[in-house]
């Protein structure tokens, strides 16, 4: 209970999140290993370039996801957002054949944005639940770009031949281990934001208010504001998402999309992001989008494990997860005062499970 | 009657809400009033709702269970996987309500006594008992369950009544009994409301935690065998997605999604709002996508007005002194100052 992990010779304390990113970097490097063991030529190029283009779209989600969750709000709409700015931005470029590629994307991140605004709005200035508003817009934007199509498919003959090329744009390839351009791009987002949130002020902020909603207001932090741009942020970063999707699928239907939101939120939780707000790191969801999207391609690859079992094992991955942070979160959360620690707090947590549900409902979180 | 409105005053807009609804399909649709047509409404979707009952007691109770479509599919795919190894119906019935009591009793452990947050306990279990599901029957359907069983799902019992909706009668009043007039309901709320304030005043909160979860299980396990005896066959996909569907109408119906507040009689008029809804865009040949917006934009609408109305008035001089008394039954977030 008391233990404390410590490194170096300075007995400094590693911090959690470090804790999680190396546990996660850890768990994906035994997986190649023990499936480079089991599966014959698996350790191929192809498939490490198979496993790059495909984490990007769950990557870019997770980390917007994870943007929302820090403030402890949760976007379920984001997989309908992704799909709506898809669809929008492969019509568009169906018409308008010879529009910069450039264009395109801040298209794709403009709708996206705006429906992420309007999720911020109704939390942060209509003060309804995200968990209530994005379980609407869920539906809701799906409805708007079934509207929208009307039935219609927007296919990869339609599309420019760039789009398609786009998917295999590779930078630099070293022995068929190729560096693609989506992935430089979501690297540099999940880098971008991983030192905003580390750094800037309001990276601060945002944990802050997710640590506890009520001091951060007491104390004046524009609040609403914060929670507000976070939704327009995670919007804005499913519609990059949704553009990569257009780029690797190629064909878009009103449904594009579907069921990402469940899969952005299963990644942030694995990387570590904390449910309850307040704790995660964007480098944490890219290394659990990375971790799952790693399993998923391997298990196909074992003859002796049917495919089937990828999500039978991706919850019991989930599980793991929460219980694990929950474990380091409980040693962590430990007072730091030397001498002053308050081991019957600590103990009645252990034995009282109800202390995470009490401050659910006594701070008034979103996430319940 | 006029306390009644007041204190229930989402349950009074629900009622409008619904009147208007039935209104508008009568004068829209001839064959609405039908007895066929509204045993229909009810039968097309009479698995859902059953879940909704239990689900609302575990919101209320300040939980949430995701993983109730993919329980339904699950317990399916065992019952589906006993029979096709040779088990009498009966039997497999049995098993597979046991696995849905089992999956409950895992995700109550981890959230009752290990205190874990029940959305992302649930999150997993919702991807894991549909892969379990999937493992269970890979890309097969299973199909030729005897006859006594799709009758059960297909055929009606009681006069135009089929046996899932007699169930969910039964349910709703057995659920509005156990809410409503029972310690346990009582129980209920107060976790719900602040779970330190109820551990206090001696409740076993996780062992009450622990047999909701149980409950959710055996009645989604219930429900997804009804869905297979209705369809007559079962995959691993079977009820996919319905959880979104089943939260929506339990929030609807006005009970706080931080738990401790909202009634039976709320989530049954969102039911019946819903499905009538649905219905009656469905015989004006309205798309099942622009249905599913409707009811979203219904489901935000039902927190975001009543908010907007508080803000206006409190802008006023003089705030209504009642408006504390009226919380319990508000969509309002029950103000506990943190310990």
């Amino acid at each position: 209970m008391t233990g404390r992990v410590t490194i170096g010779s300075a007995g400094r304390r590693m911090r959690p999140e470090r804790i999680k990113e190396l546990t996660l970097l850890g768990l994906i490097a035994a997986s190649v290993i023990i499936f480079g063991i089991i599966v014959d030529g698996y350790l191929s190029g192809r498939f490490f370039n198979r496993v790059t283009t495909s984490v990007v779209i769950v990557a870019l989600l997770a980390v917007g996801q994870s943007l929302v969750i820090i403030s402890r709000n949760i976007d379920l709409s984001v997989g309908s957002a992704a799909g709506f700015a898809a669809y929008v931005t492969a019509d568009f470029l169906a018409s308008n054949g010879n529009a910069h590629p450039l264009i395109a994307v801040l298209l794709a991140m403009a709708v996206g944005a705006v429906l992420g605004s309007f999720n911020g709005l109704l939390v942060s200035y209509g003060g309804v639940p995200a968990i209530i508003v994005t379980l609407g817009t869920l539906a809701l934007f799906r409805t708007g770009v079934s509207a929208y199509a009307g039935g219609e498919n927007v296919t990869t003959e339609m599309l420019p031949e760039w789009v398609i090329q786009l998917n295999s744009r590779t930078l630099v390839s070293i022995g068929g281990f190729d560096i693609r351009l989506t992935l430089v791009v979501a690297l540099a987002v999940v880098v971008v934001l991983q030192l905003a949130l580390a750094r800037m002020r309001w990276g601060r902020r945002l944990y802050a208010i997710g640590s506890n909603p009520d001091a951060a207001e007491q104390a004046g932090l524009p609040t609403k504001q914060l929670v507000f741009w976070s939704f327009v942020g995670s919007g804005a970063i499913a519609g990059l998402a949704g553009f990569m999707f257009m780029v690797r699928i190629g064909t878009i239907s009103a449904t594009a999309g579907s069921g990402l939101e469940l899969e952005s939120v299963a990644a942030a939780v694995v990387g570590g992001v904390s449910i309850l707000g307040g704790s995660g790191t964007m480098v944490g969801a890219l290394l659990g989008a990375l971790l799952i999207e790693t399993l998923k391609l391997s298990l196909v690859r074992v003859p002796e494990v049917s495919e089937f079992w990828r999500d039978a094992l991706l919850g019991i991955l989930v599980l793991g997860a929460v219980i694990l942070d929950s474990i380091l979160s409980k040693r962590f959360t430990a007072p730091r005062g030397n001498g002053r620690r308050d081991t019957e707090a600590l103990d009645v947590e252990a034995t009282a499970p109800v202390a995470a549900g009490r401050v659910v409902v006594e701070e008034g979180s979103t996430d319940a | 009657m006029r306390e009644w409105l007041r204190t229930h005053r989402w349950e009074s807009i629900l009622a409008v809400i619904l009147v208007g609804t039935i209104v508008v399909n009568v004068v829209m649709s001839p064959v609405y009033l039908g007895t066929g047509n509204i045993v229909n409404l009810f039968w097309l979707s009479i698995e859902k709702i059953i879940v909704v009952l239990v689900m609302t007691f575990v919101i209320i109770n300040g939980e949430i269970d995701l993983s109730v479509a993919s329980i339904m599919g699950f317990a399916a795919a065992v019952f589906a996987t006993a029979f096709d190894a040779g088990a009498p119906a009966w039997l497999a019935i049995l098993v597979a309500l046991g696995s849905g009591a089992f999956a409950g009793l895992v995700q109550g452990l981890v959230v009752a006594r290990l205190g874990l947050p029940s959305l992302v306990v649930t999150l997993a279990g919702l991807i894991g008992f549909r892969g379990a599901a999937r493992v269970l029957l890979e890309d097969r359907s299973i199909t030729g369950f005897p006859e006594w069983f799709t009758d059960l799902g297909q055929q009606t019992l009681l006069g135009p009544l089929p046996f899932g909706l007699i169930l969910f009668v039964v349910g709703l009043v057995l659920s509005w009994i156990l809410l409503e007039r029972s310690v346990i309901g009582r129980k209920i709320y107060v976790i719900g409301n602040n779970a330190e304030v109820a551990r206090y005043s001696g409740i076993d909160v996780p062992r009450l935690k622990l047999r909701l979860f149980i409950t959710s299980g055996v009645v989604s396990a219930l429900a997804g065998l009804m869905f297979a005896a209705r369809l007559g066959s079962v995959r691993g996909s079977l009820a996919e997605f319905f959880e979104l569907d089943i939260i929506t109408m339990v929030l609807l119906g006005g009970v706080s999604i931080f738990g401790g507040s909202g009634t039976i009689v709320g989530v049954a008029l969102a039911i019946f709002t819903v499905l009538n809804i649905r219905n009656g865009m469905g015989l004006a040949n309205v798309d099942g996508i622009i249905q599913t917006g409707v009811v979203g934009s219904l489901l935000i609408g039902s927190v975001l007005v009543p908010n907007l109305v508080e803000k206006f008035r409190s802008r006023r001089p003089a705030p209504p002194p009642d408006a504390g008394q009226a919380a319990g039954s508000d969509r309002e977030v029950p103000t506990v100052s943190p310990a």
